[in-house]
């Protein structure tokens, strides 16, 4: 396998948190990868209009550029980009005219038949490195940690590109291998608000709590999940939407692969948990699983 | 050909041009700004530098047979048969006011001045127009990933023609935004050029005033003569050489 | 021989089948039995349920699903993809009434007047899918 990085907008600079520890924990497990050396946004999410083209583009090119760079198989963290090039790169293997107006507009590319390979880092941990292997790495185990495990929207729907059956067991399957508690919470496939955290906050704001709400029920001590806009809408606005939403308890938000690199042993300074709320550290240090505070 | 021993006009070899629709017989060796001149067209606007660097006279054309776009700056591209022409002398661009010297040299100034840089649908219509063969779209997906220092580099040879934001689905102004990544990195993330620095010390602290206060009152005679008396770097001198006056500088 | 009337009325028949192209679905195998507004995340914040939606466009009735602003506020989560039980694709109907708006050059949401510091703080995914969805 030829494994090719693709990282997404967002993980260089406000979601490096999801990031940087996932690739240290890569190089740690002994699974070779090489980060694209040229992309562009692959447009976050997929477009639905059957005659629309034009935002299919976008994501074939990543595919191309992979292609060119000599890879078989992309690797991404983000969950909006999981799916949109998983999606986009299905349509171009599916269908035969799509794939070749798509070319023939590209015409200052190669050609892109769908011969990239999309998985998301969980499927990969899952898949090439497994839970047994990766439990046996865990030198920090987080035991009587209760992790919620949320999927959110692009993980798990449509079944076509889902990383797990409809009923999955994915997260679980991850969370125990670190040695901590999954919990099992009600609104672990709902939507947390997505985009209408943006275009209509107080509805996203609504849906957020939601979330918040059916995890502070099952008793998690944290969260965690793998798309910075679910992170930026039950992380970095958590603090607002308990404050319209009173009697909501605080629950720290984590990307799972800061909680891999804990876990792992890893230098905590990876983890980024500078860029997650006081909160996230405090439980942390609190739990003694990691020392001192990141700066 | 000898043109110094020529001795009888010979006619230019002509070709036909469409110039905004209309037909026209021009000498082949004409650059579309001077064939637009030969024509008859008076240039008041779209022409600036005739130089290839202020982009004033980006121009768009097709050839026969061809459904292509193609591009090129007026003063530096050559005729072809059966072109069909016209200049983009001027694109509507947003362009946001922001005040320089308070900007903080992070893509979030970018995303706050120009929200519409999420519109990007990465099409690459803005790659294939630019005349200047600049990667528009790896800069615009730099800046979308938080990267001015790579933005403000690969922009770099941008002369601010227009064309991109003329074609752009998103309806962007990418070269203005480019421009706010140069301006950041060069002012405030690049390395300071200390010998810059120094200089401009130099000179507030007085160093060459009474020097330009002197030229100042010469005469052209005088200063012709100062000038070619100046010390000068030896065209094939030693490695090594320095002036013998520093003329006061330390 | 004469006609079976169509319960469309012809006036409503450009938009339905505007519908149909675009999102690729025929509404008509719809059998309301509501399961998409039951599990749809976004349903208390729209005119009314993603059902009566699809009831209004299968007769051809934009209007009324575009003052509801069904797809304004879809979140595009697919839940209701898959537990449609006819398999209809629901997020790729409200796509196209997103589009049937979009298409005429009018955005659902102005990014200048998102304040700038969301545009600051929000992650560029946010901005990325926003303009998609609700810009044209």
């Amino acid at each position: 396998m030829k494994l090719g990085y693709y990282p997404g907008c967002t993980l260089k600079t406000k979601a490096a948190n999801l990031e940087v520890a996932a690739m240290a924990a890569l190089d740690h497990l002994g699974v070779e990868y090489k980060e694209l050396s040229r992309w562009n946004c692959c447009g976050a999410v997929f477009s639905l209009a059957d005659d629309d083209l034009i935002h299919q583009v976008a994501p074939v090119r990543n595919l191309i550029r992979a292609a060119q760079q000599g890879c078989d198989t992309v690797v991404t963290l983000c969950s909006q980009c999981y799916n949109t090039l998983a999606r986009a790169n299905k349509m171009v293997r599916e269908d035969e005219e799509k794939r070749d107006t798509l070319n023939r507009f590209m015409d200052e590319e190669p050609d892109y038949n769908g011969e990239i390979e999309v998985v998301h880092y969980l499927s990969l941990l899952r898949d090439e490195v497994g839970w047994e292997k990766l439990a046996e790495a865990v030198t920090n185990p987080l035991n009587g940690l209760r992790v919620a495990p949320f999927y959110g929207c692009t993980l798990v729907r449509p079944k076509e590109v889902a990383i797990d059956t409809m009923d999955p067991e994915i997260l679980e399957g991850f969370i125990r291998a670190l040695g901590a508690e999954a919990t099992t919470f009600s609104a672990s496939r709902e939507c947390c608000g997505s985009y209408q955290m943006i275009a209509h906050p107080e509805e996203g704001r609504d849906r957020a709590a939601k979330v918040i709400a059916s995890a502070n029920r099952s008793e998690a001590d944290a969260l965690i999940l793998s798309c910075p806009l679910c992170e930026y809408n039950l992380g970095t606005r958590q603090d607002e939407v308990i404050e319209y939403h009173p009697g909501l308890n605080q629950v720290p938000t984590f990307y799972f692969t800061q909680l891999l690199g804990v876990a792992l042993g890893l230098d905590p300074e990876l983890c980024r948990l500078d860029l997650n709320g006081p909160a996230a550290q405090e439980l942390l240090i609190d739990k003694k699983f990691i020392a001192t505070a990141a700066v | 050909m000898d043109t110094a021993t020529l001795t009888e006009e010979v006619a230019a070899k002509t070709i036909p041009i469409y110039i905004m629709g209309k037909r026209y017989e021009v000498p082949e060796t004409l650059t579309i700004m001077k064939a637009m001149e030969h024509s008859g067209y008076q240039y008041i606007r779209g022409c600036g530098c005739r130089g290839g660097i202020c982009g004033a006279c980006a121009t768009v054309y097709r050839r026969a047979g061809d459904y292509k776009i193609y591009t090129g700056l007026a003063c530096q591209t050559v005729v072809e048969p059966e072109m069909y022409l016209t200049q983009i002398p001027f694109y509507p661009a947003n362009r946001a006011s922001y005040d320089y010297e308070s900007s903080q040299p992070v893509a979030e100034t970018i995303y706050q001045l120009y929200p519409e840089l999420f519109r990007c649908v990465a099409c690459n219509a803005c790659t294939k127009v630019c005349p200047m063969d600049v990667e528009v779209l790896d800069y615009i997906s730099a800046l979308k990933r938080g990267d001015l220092t790579a933005a403000a580099e690969i922009s770099f040879d941008c002369i601010q023609c227009g064309l991109c934001a003329s074609r752009c689905m998103g309806e962007m102004a990418q070269y203005h935004m480019a421009q706010v990544a140069r301006r950041l990195q060069g002012g405030k993330i690049a390395p300071k050029a200390e010998h810059l620095e120094k200089m401009c010390g130099d000179i507030d602290a007085g160093t060459f005033t009474d020097l330009i206060e002197a030229a100042k009152v010469m005469t052209v005679d005088e200063l012709k003569k100062v000038y070619t008396e100046r010390e000068m770097e030896p065209h094939m001198g030693a490695d090594e050489w320095t002036p013998a006056s520093n003329h006061g500088l330390a | 021989m004469a006609s079976i009337p169509s319960p469309i009325h012809p006036e409503n028949l450009k938009a339905v089948n505007k519908i149909a192209e675009i999102s690729g679905q025929n509404v008509h195998e719809c059998m309301q039995c509501g399961t998409c507004s039951a599990v749809c995340p976004m349903v208390e914040s729209m005119g009314f349920t993603t059902r009566l939606g699809i009831l209004y466009l299968q007769f051809g009735e934009i209007e009324p699903v575009l003052k509801a602003q069904i797809g304004e506020f879809c979140a595009s989560c697919h839940t209701c993809v898959v537990q449609c039980p006819r398999g209809i694709d629901v997020a790729r109907v409200f796509e196209a009434v997103r589009q049937y708006v979009l298409r005429t050059n009018t955005d659902l949401i102005k990014p200048q007047e998102i304040p700038k510091d969301t545009m600051a703080e929000a992650p560029q995914i946010a901005f990325v899918s926003t303009f998609r969805k609700l810009t044209s």
